[in-house]
């Protein structure tokens, strides 16, 4: 393994703290991850990022802005990667997916924040994230209240950028939503120095849609009923890291891990008994290394064949339309592409509850899993309605509702061991 | 032949005996005590004294404990073996309300299985660690804090916290509030907050199982705030244990 102490030093990393990340991380990957039996080879890919993931990338994005480019840090699957591409700089997810951020998180936000957003914020203030202190430039964008508000706190120590979310789905909220991508391109251009042109733009386009498709490759073949090919806890692996990488190379590492299920497929080679129950799970994001509910469910006799989640379909499901050419028109598709996400920000939003049935049955799923941060009061509030739409459609549902730390395993694995155990009578 | 349930709860380890044709021969309890794996060895030792030997037959492990009983031959979740228990109990569908010691589960069942369940959050709010708190507060057991209750006038605990319903609790002995009227606060707080869950799994017929089942003043409540017949029996503190025995046949 490289040492990165020098290049941590140099970001103002504090040292100290992160090393007690460093210390657990290969643990706790090891004991959900590698103790899992005939996992795909491709796998190895992710297995060594992971072992560098606050090392390798980052060097990465230091090299690119030597070079000139900038480093835009996101923090939701709305913010148009397309844009900052075709300017000559690259997108990256930032941390918040562990318990180790939240008190730094908590000194800055009220306790009853959803841990996603107190951990971010922790990463930030405390200095232990790479990927937040690379950064050149935060974008946010207003998809829940705890969000625009921590932005402001945020944007008081580096700049952050934030795009306004509509909050229905009329035309002229998708006309608002390219009014936005609009100006952020403007900022980007500013912060790049670079010009934006429908051909740089369209090439980024096309880069990202061949992403999304390597990407729904691999979930594809998660929808086979003659083996289950690749562990919930991969695929999902495979989408967590897919927020840091450069696009092409995680089209490429996406293609070959689909190639390889694809095979596993035709031979019927399965990760899991016969009889395994099929869980799809949906809800609020699982940011890395969030593995807490996975795990859990694929040691209670089930596993997880789908995520409708930001870190899962709706990520990479649907595709920008290629065949706008000047700048106006391709900001029109892109605000199309992305406005589709179903997220529970809208109101109202009945095409979750649509999604959710539809993959429940594109997937041969036996139950759903409707799993939910604290405090996120907008997955929170739809779980009634989405469970309706569920069993109106005969598919159990189970309701959950955890954080990252780990005192409440147990009763979560009580929870799932008996549904798995009712889906089974 | 036995078929032998045991059912570790947080607060009682309870056991259910069933014979060579599956009929319910004994049950029995003892308090858990701080260790599980103590609870369950103490378990071996009353079976082998009955004459029970665990080993000719099959064993399930349920409850909080569940894998801390070595002798068992498998372990079931406690919300399937409360529902198939309750099925066993009262003979027909429903919605099975188990207040444990530090859970509650509400359990819909049809055709004798587990349709669905919700269980409270990880929080002592409406469980009966919340009413062996109080009591022991009020210096009194079980049994008295549901006479108490019976005879007091209605005196609103706010707090769903069990640390600070305790509080609320001293400060209303502080203020020389009648002992009767506290019992009977206590009693309905518990008992709205169950009712809250169960109300998520609307039903035509409950039935309670748990710790709480012989006493007839929180079941009288529950169905007064349910506005719904509650059913319960003197096994149905056994119901976990019973649902393990059950799913050890063959």
């Amino acid at each position: 393994m490289t040492d990165y102490r020098q290049m941590w030093t140099d970001l103002d990393m504090d040292l100290d703290t992160h090393d007690q990340l460093c210390a657990v991380l290969p643990d706790a990957f090891g004991d959900t991850y590698l103790s899992q039996d005939n996992r795909p080879e491709n796998m190895a890919f992710y297995d060594f990022v992971v072992s560098e993931i606050h090392g390798v990338r980052p060097a990465e994005l230091i090299e690119l802005q030597k070079q000139g480019g900038k480093v835009f840090g996101t923090f939701c699957v709305f913010v148009p990667d397309e844009v900052v591409i075709a300017c000559g700089g690259a997108v990256t997810g930032l941390c918040g997916g562990s318990q180790f951020w939240v008190p730094a998180g908590e000194k800055v936000l009220p306790s009853d924040t959803c841990p996603l957003v107190k951990a971010s914020l922790g990463a930030h203030f405390g200095k232990t994230c790479p990927y937040f202190s690379v950064a050149d430039v935060y974008v946010g964008e207003t998809t829940c209240d705890a969000k625009k508000k921590a932005y402001e706190i945020l944007g008081a120590d580096k700049r952050t950028y934030v795009m306004d979310m509509p909050q229905m789905k009329r035309q002229k909220d998708v006309d608002k939503w390219t009014d936005e991508i609009a100006d952020f391109a403007a900022e980007v251009e500013g912060a790049t120095g670079r010009a934006l042109t429908p051909e740089n733009l369209g090439a980024a386009i096309s880069l990202v849609n061949e992403k999304r498709r390597a990407l729904a490759r691999v979930f594809e073949a998660r929808k086979a009923t003659n083996c289950i090919p690749i562990s919930g806890k991969d695929a999902l692996l495979m989408v967590q890291i897919a927020f840091f990488d450069d696009p092409a190379r995680c089209a490429e590492m996406a293609n070959k891990l689909a190639d390889e299920l694809e095979q596993r497929v035709a031979d019927g080679v399965s990760v899991f008994p016969a009889g395994t129950k099929r869980i799809l799970v949906t809800g609020t994001p699982l940011a890395i290394p969030n593995w807490k509910l996975h795990h859990i469910i694929e040691t209670s006799g089930a596993a997880v064949v789908c995520e409708e989640m930001c870190t899962g379909t709706r990520y990479f499901e649907n595709l920008v339309d290629e065949g706008a050419d000047t700048l106006e028109s391709q900001f029109q598709a892109l605000s199309e592409r992305y406005m589709k996400n179903n997220c529970a920000c809208f109101t109202p939003n009945p095409g979750r509850a649509d999604d959710v049935v539809r993959m429940a049955r594109e997937y041969h799923v036996d139950g759903v899993i409707d799993a939910n941060l604290k405090f996120c009061t907008l997955y929170n509030v739809e779980k009634p309605s989405l469970a309706a739409a569920l069993e109106a459609e005969g598919i159990p549902v189970l309701a959950l509702e955890t954080d990252y730390a780990d005192n409440d395993a147990e009763q979560l694995r009580t929870r799932v061991g008996a549904f798995v155990e009712m889906l089974g009578e | 032949m036995h078929y032998v349930g045991i059912d570790v709860g947080s607060t009682a380890t309870k056991v259910a005996v069933l014979d060579a044709d599956g009929a319910l021969s004994r049950t029995f309890l003892c308090p858990t005590g701080f260790s599980s794996v103590d609870a369950a060895r103490r378990v071996r030792a009353l079976l082998d004294e009955a004459g029970i030997d665990v080993g000719d037959g099959s064993c399930v492990a349920t409850g909080y404990g569940r894998v801390a009983v070595p002798y068992a031959d498998k372990v079931v979740t406690e919300i399937t073996c409360h529902g198939r228990g309750a099925a066993r109990l009262f003979g027909r569908d429903g919605t099975v309300v188990d207040v444990g010691g530090q859970d509650t589960k509400v359990i819909v069942l049809k055709g004798g299985a587990v349709k669905k369940f919700v269980m409270n959050d990880k929080c002592s709010a409406g469980t009966g660690r919340f009413l062996e708190i109080m009591a022991d507060r009020l210096a009194v057991d079980q049994d008295e804090l549901a006479r108490l209750a019976r005879a007091g006038s209605p005196t609103p605990i706010s707090n769903m916290c069990t640390v600070f319903a305790e509080s609320e609790v001293i400060s209303l002995v502080g203020k020389g509030e009648p002992r009767e009227n506290i019992a009977n606060g206590v009693v309905e707080s518990v008992v709205a907050r169950v009712a809250t869950l169960a109300a998520q799994m609307p039903g035509e017929a409950y039935f309670l199982t748990g710790g709480l089942c012989d006493n007839g003043y929180v079941v009288e409540r529950l169905a007064a705030h349910l506005g719904k017949p509650v059913g319960t029996c003197p096994e149905a503190r056994f119901a976990g244990a019973l649902g393990a025995a059950l799913s050890a046949l063959p």
